[in-house]
């Protein structure tokens, strides 16, 4: 019943939209995105380590296709069901003081996008979890479409023509998975954890299912349409894509890939691994040589999601849990820091680092809290970015010791570029441009200090966000090892 | 509780009240709570060390919280109170107290006053945590957070981009060598199960030898960047841009010396990788010596002392790479003291001079700042080896361990020694004797410190005299302080060596060469820079070479930074921008026209549909895949 609260309130929210006018659009949106944290809080402290499936609920849907309306939560949807319900009250908060052409458009775009992605996190059925996949990005095309800067057309063309292909990918993975399920077909989700199917067959299924995700997270070669759509989209768009859409891919690598296809990936892994160190390093490579802070944290997001794909990909325990912590420590960091690049912008009409400087001294509020969650970003040891980040390099270490120290390479390229484009922006002394900077107003501090708050405390004690995911954990590793 | 639970979390507290309403306190109140923070930890200190003697010198874990506790992952927030955490632990609160203490009065006129304060106060804390850390994460966390306040500190006046550059390439560097840091401790976890001290420790028996090898190697990377060893040490002459007393406590007294720490806490490590060891002694030969040669043509006040360091820890690391490891943790001890005397007599200088570095332009300051002098002229004393300060013990124990494995190596160290007192008491000089040769306002304004300064420079020259007794010579018959405390404990007894047979006879010769080389070489810098009253000019043949830093700094950016660069312009230049991009694009725009002819031979059959666009679809990608795999 839980699930289908939470799945229900954006949409009641979007609805209740289309009765309102001006300033209480946004207002309702917000007012209804944090009810929805309140009940995923409840849910989080209703959850009971010891059961595996919880808040269940499961509806035939079309019976004759062996489709149904099947949700439910384990502590891993409810920690993504956590940050997406987190982020989304910050991402509309951090609206309030900028204007949008047409709110009514943005704001219900902005809570179906929401339903559709808790409904990602929540779906027990492979059907099921097409469509909302499919709800959850529709919004986001016509957010990067109608409210995007220069080229939105071209660039969220050649975006929805990638995240196309993955889909369809999918799609057809999907089909073959729910054919080869034995007497009467189904979708259900234990159904093809239980399916047996040779490894040839499971080789080229990897692919098909894989190279959907890894676009979305995106994996290297598959990231292009990213640097460009997240440095098009307006702030809300590219915190929305970054901080929680792209925890689709990694999320369907957990509970669709790696046990639907063991052998698969057990075959490809390495494949997979290798492809995200090269992302890594070349994604930093290109983050230090950037002029525009926006495109840095694009590219610098890609160099951390690919090593949240390498830990994940190695299929252990630890490469699990990093995994998972480190999505939630990703999608709070890039949000707080899009929110920065935002904040910048806002006051000085640009991103270029070279011709800010000196901020600092006009904003001290603002250069605390972006500093830590900075900090939080290249993973300073008591911020959140480290817990993932030791346990994902740990996993890749056992994995393969030359492919850690690689990627390891992100603990020196991160600390480059990240310090080197605070210095340029913040530090030095003030010009024309950063002359009046305002400090943070007491709307963007009630966005900010919340993100910091998270990067602080679970990064010195993450063992609750620990307690609610380890029983996912072992039975995802239980399927695998079958 | 636990008192040692308040030595950390009291410099913390210290900094969540500076860092957050500083700005409302007035500067003594805030210059108190950062001075008094540090002083109530120190207390505690003393309690725990008095608490752990009458205990009967057990070693103590005491648990703050689990931190990453999941799996078989058990790691928590907790310390190791035994007798090496306790010296360090002492060193940091003890010298960190005068430190803050001398701030209170350096930093007087600076409008960030409580942001120093509170940085400063943060310093502590990550320090205390890297000594006191029961396992290799919390180390590590400390071993990061001080990196971090070292980055904060080193750039605190962030104004100036110079100094924003010098506390970036700190940072930078100290990752680098955080990079081989952190691949030691998860080769170390794949060995051992456990990333505890005593997990790890003690059980070293029967591991593979190359692995341990691999480990102490990578670990020792570490500590090349955090003691800035040859290749990594050019970020620490840089890092004097922070305020001076950042110099003394973090560049000089405590952070720096974190890589010898870390290399004594896992002697057990250490002791079976005869390769790393005779490693470490190398590296530390060649920093010592090149570290010396430019120290002796530097005409900055701060970077003559800054390379002296430099020098320094090199002398410690040659004694850790033979198996000395409670001599180089006695020369730890007695460099702390006269190092961050003589750093903050610089700053007392600095202060008098109004911001003057050049110690060409000062002179004859012996009048002006007597007690600045004096405690100077101690701490030359001491860290030339003249007997009988504290640096002549400290180093003398370690010529001796050294020379008992390889004599080479002891005429590095002996010839760095006697560079040593050369450029120190060439700066003392220059600075202190004849006369003046500043502007006629900076004679003006010329002054003693005022007396918060000057009783951290008192009560520091009393430990840099007196410091020695820690440890006196096995011949004297007394009992060696420091060995004798370590022999205490079971884990750590064995950093103690003892000379095979009747070493007093060769310790004697040698304590009386190393006499005479460091008297003669103060003399002779007396000769030109007092009597031949010689001012440092243009430098010449093989100074150039000095002066130039050995031109590191020029190598590095031509092989590692420009490189970097240029990689990443071209991948994004080339690569992302004229291969990648335009391939999906043209095969984004193929896939529309191929749609508009499927269109013309439109069947009305939905599954040919899902498979042209699956096959379409399919076919992009894997064009795609060939373009970048070829």
């Amino acid at each position: 019943m839980m699930t289908l609260i939470l799945l229900a309130l954006p949409l009641l929210g979007l609805a209740s939209l289309f009765l309102l006018k001006g300033d209480a659009i946004k207002k309702a949106a917000f007012g209804f995105s944090a009810l929805t944290f309140l009940t995923a809080i409840s849910v989080w402290a209703q959850y009971d380590a010891t059961k595996i499936a919880q808040f269940d609920f499961d509806q035939p849907w079309v019976k004759s296709l062996g489709i149904s309306f099947s949700v439910g939560m384990d502590g891993l949807s409810i920690l993504l069901v956590l940050l997406t319900t987190f982020l989304t009250p910050l991402i509309i908060l951090a609206t309030f003081e900028r204007d949008f052409k047409n709110p009514l458009a943005f704001y219900s775009l902005i809570l179906l996008m929401q339903a559709g992605l808790i409904g990602v996190f929540v779906a027990k059925d492979a059907f099921l979890f097409y469509i909302f996949w499919e709800l959850g990005l529709i919004p986001i095309y016509f957010i990067s479409l109608l409210w995007g800067g220069e080229n939105a057309k071209a660039i969220t063309f050649k975006f929805f023509i990638y995240t196309l292909a993955g889909s369809l990918l999918m799609l057809f993975a999907l089909f073959y998975l729910y054919s080869q399920t034995p007497g009467e077909h189904s979708f259900a989700i234990q159904n093809f954890y239980d399916l047996n199917l040779s490894s040839s067959d499971q080789s080229w299924l990897f692919w098909c299912i894989f190279i959907a995700f890894a676009i979305k997270i995106p994996v290297f070669p598959f990231h292009t349409w990213q640097p460009s759509t997240y440095h098009m989209n307006s702030t809300p768009g590219t915190m929305l894509l970054s901080g929680i859409m792209l925890k689709m891919g990694v999320f369907g690598i957990i509970r669709w890939l790696l046990p639907v296809v063991p052998l698969g990936c057990e075959q490809w892994g390495f494949t997979a691994i290798f492809l995200s160190m090269l992302g890594i390093v070349y994604a930093s490579f290109i983050a230090i040589v950037q002029k525009d802070f926006k495109k840095l944290l694009a590219y610098s997001s890609i160099a951390h999601v690919g090593l949240i794909t390498a830990g994940v990909m190695t299929g252990s325990a630890d490469g699990l849990r990093g995994g998972i912590i480190q999505m939630l420590a990703h999608g709070v960091n890039v949000v707080g820091l899009f929110f920065a690049a935002d904040i910048i912008f806002n006051r000085t009409k640009t991103y270029e680092m070279n011709a800010l400087g000196g901020i600092r001294t006009q904003a001290p509020w603002f250069a605390t809290l972006f500093m830590i969650v900075m900090l939080g970003s290249v993973a300073l040891p008591l911020t959140n970015g480290f817990v993932g980040e030791f346990l994902l390099i740990k996993s890749v270490f056992d994995y393969n010791a030359i492919v850690a120290g690689i990627s390891g390479l992100t603990v020196i390229l991160g600390a480059v570029y990240m310090l080197w484009g605070y210095q340029k922006m913040m530090l030095g002394e003030s010009n024309n441009l950063t002359a009046h900077f305002a400090d943070l107003t007491t709307n963007e501090k009630a966005v900010l200090i919340p993100i910091v708050l998270v990067v602080i405390f679970t990064g010195v004690y993450p063992k609750p966000l620990f307690d609610l995911i380890e029983p996912s954990v072992q039975s995802i590793l239980t399927v695998i090892g079958k | 509780m636990n008192v040692a639970l308040l030595i950390p979390l009291l410099p913390l507290i210290g900094f969540l009240i500076n860092g957050l309403f500083g700005k409302k306190l007035s500067k003594s109140l805030v210059g108190l709570i950062g001075s008094t923070s540090i002083f109530a930890a120190f207390i505690c200190v003393l309690i725990t060390f008095a608490n752990f003697i009458s205990g009967g010198s057990e070693v103590q874990i005491v648990k703050a919280f689990d931190w990453i506790n999941v799996g078989d992952t058990n790691l928590a927030m907790s310390f190791q109170i035994d007798q090496l955490s306790l010296i360090m632990m002492t060193l940091v609160t003890g010298v960190g107290f005068l430190i803050h203490l001398y701030s209170i009065g350096y930093m007087h006129d600076d409008e960030n006053y409580n942001r120093f304060f509170a940085y400063l106060n943060l310093f502590v804390f990550f320090m205390l945590l890297l000594v006191m850390g029961d396992n290799y994460v919390v180390l590590f966390t400390g071993w990061e957070g001080v990196g971090f306040c070292s980055y904060l500190l080193i750039g605190f006046w962030y104004k100036t981009p110079e100094y924003n550059n010098a506390a970036k390439k700190a940072f930078v560097m100290n990752r680098i060598g955080d990079l081989g840091f952190i691949l030691g401790l998860f080769l170390m976890y794949s060995e051992f199960g456990s990333l505890d001290f005593t997990g790890v420790l003690s059980n070293t028996l029967g591991h593979d030898k190359g692995t341990i090898t691999a480990i102490t190697a990578l670990l020792f990377i570490g500590a090349m960047g955090k003691s800035a060893q040859l290749p990594l040490f050019t970020w620490l002459p840089d890092a004097m841009a922070g305020p001076t007393p950042v110099s003394a406590l973090i560049h000089a007294a405590t952070m720096v010396t974190a890589g010898i720490y870390l290399i004594v806490r896992s002697h057990a490590l250490f002791d079976l990788a005869p390769d790393t060891m005779n490693f470490i002694a190398i590296i530390g030969a060649a920093t010592a010596l090149i570290a010396a040669t430019i120290a002796m043509v530097q005409n900055d006040i701060k970077k003559v002392l800054a390379y002296s360091t430099v020098s320094q820890l090199g002398l410690i690391f040659i004694a850790l790479g033979v198996g000395a490891y409670s001599s180089g943790m006695f020369h730890l001890l007695t460099h702390a003291f006269f190092k961050a005397l003589l750093f903050l007599g610089a700053g007392s200088v600095i202060h008098a001079m109004s911001g003057e570095q050049d110690i060409r332009n000062m002179g004859g300051l012996k009048k002006a700042l007597p007690i600045t002098h004096l405690t100077f002229l101690l701490g030359c004393l001491a860290i030339a080896g003249i007997p009988p300060f504290s640096g002549f013990f400290s180093k003398d124990e370690m010529l001796a361990h050294i020379f008992n494995v390889n004599p080479v190596l002891w005429g590095v160290a002996s010839l760095t020694s006697a560079l040593t007192a050369f450029y120190m008491f060439r700066m003392y000089f220059l600075t202190f004797s004849n006369d003046f040769r500043g502007t006629h306002e900076q004679k003006h304004h010329l002054h003693e410190s005022p007396s918060t300064m000057t009783i951290p420079l008192i009560v520091l020259a009393i430990l840099a005299v007196f410091g020695g007794l820690l440890g006196l010579p096995e011949f004297t018959g007394i009992h060696h302080g420091l060995s004798y405390f370590f022999g205490t404990s079971n884990d750590l007894s064995s950093l103690t060596r003892s000379f095979e047979g009747d070493f007093h006879t060769t310790e004697l010769i040698l304590m009386a060469v190393a006499t005479a080389v460091a008297i003669g070489s103060s003399l002779y810098a007396k000769k030109i820079y007092f009597e031949n009253k010689t001012l440092p000019d243009e430098p010449k043949g093989i100074n150039k070479l000095f002066a130039g830093k050995y031109f590191l700094d020029e190598i590095y950016n031509k092989i590692i930074v420009k490189p970097a660069l240029l990689k990443g312009t071209v991948m994004q230049n080339f690569m992302e921008n004229k291969v990648i991009d335009p391939a999906v694009n043209m095969f984004a725009s193929l896939s529309v026209s191929a749609g508009n002819n499927i269109k013309k031979i439109q069947t009305g059959n939905t599954g040919f549909y899902i498979f042209g666009i699956v096959a379409g679809v399919l076919l992009i990608l894997f064009a795609n895949y060939l373009i970048w795999f070829r």
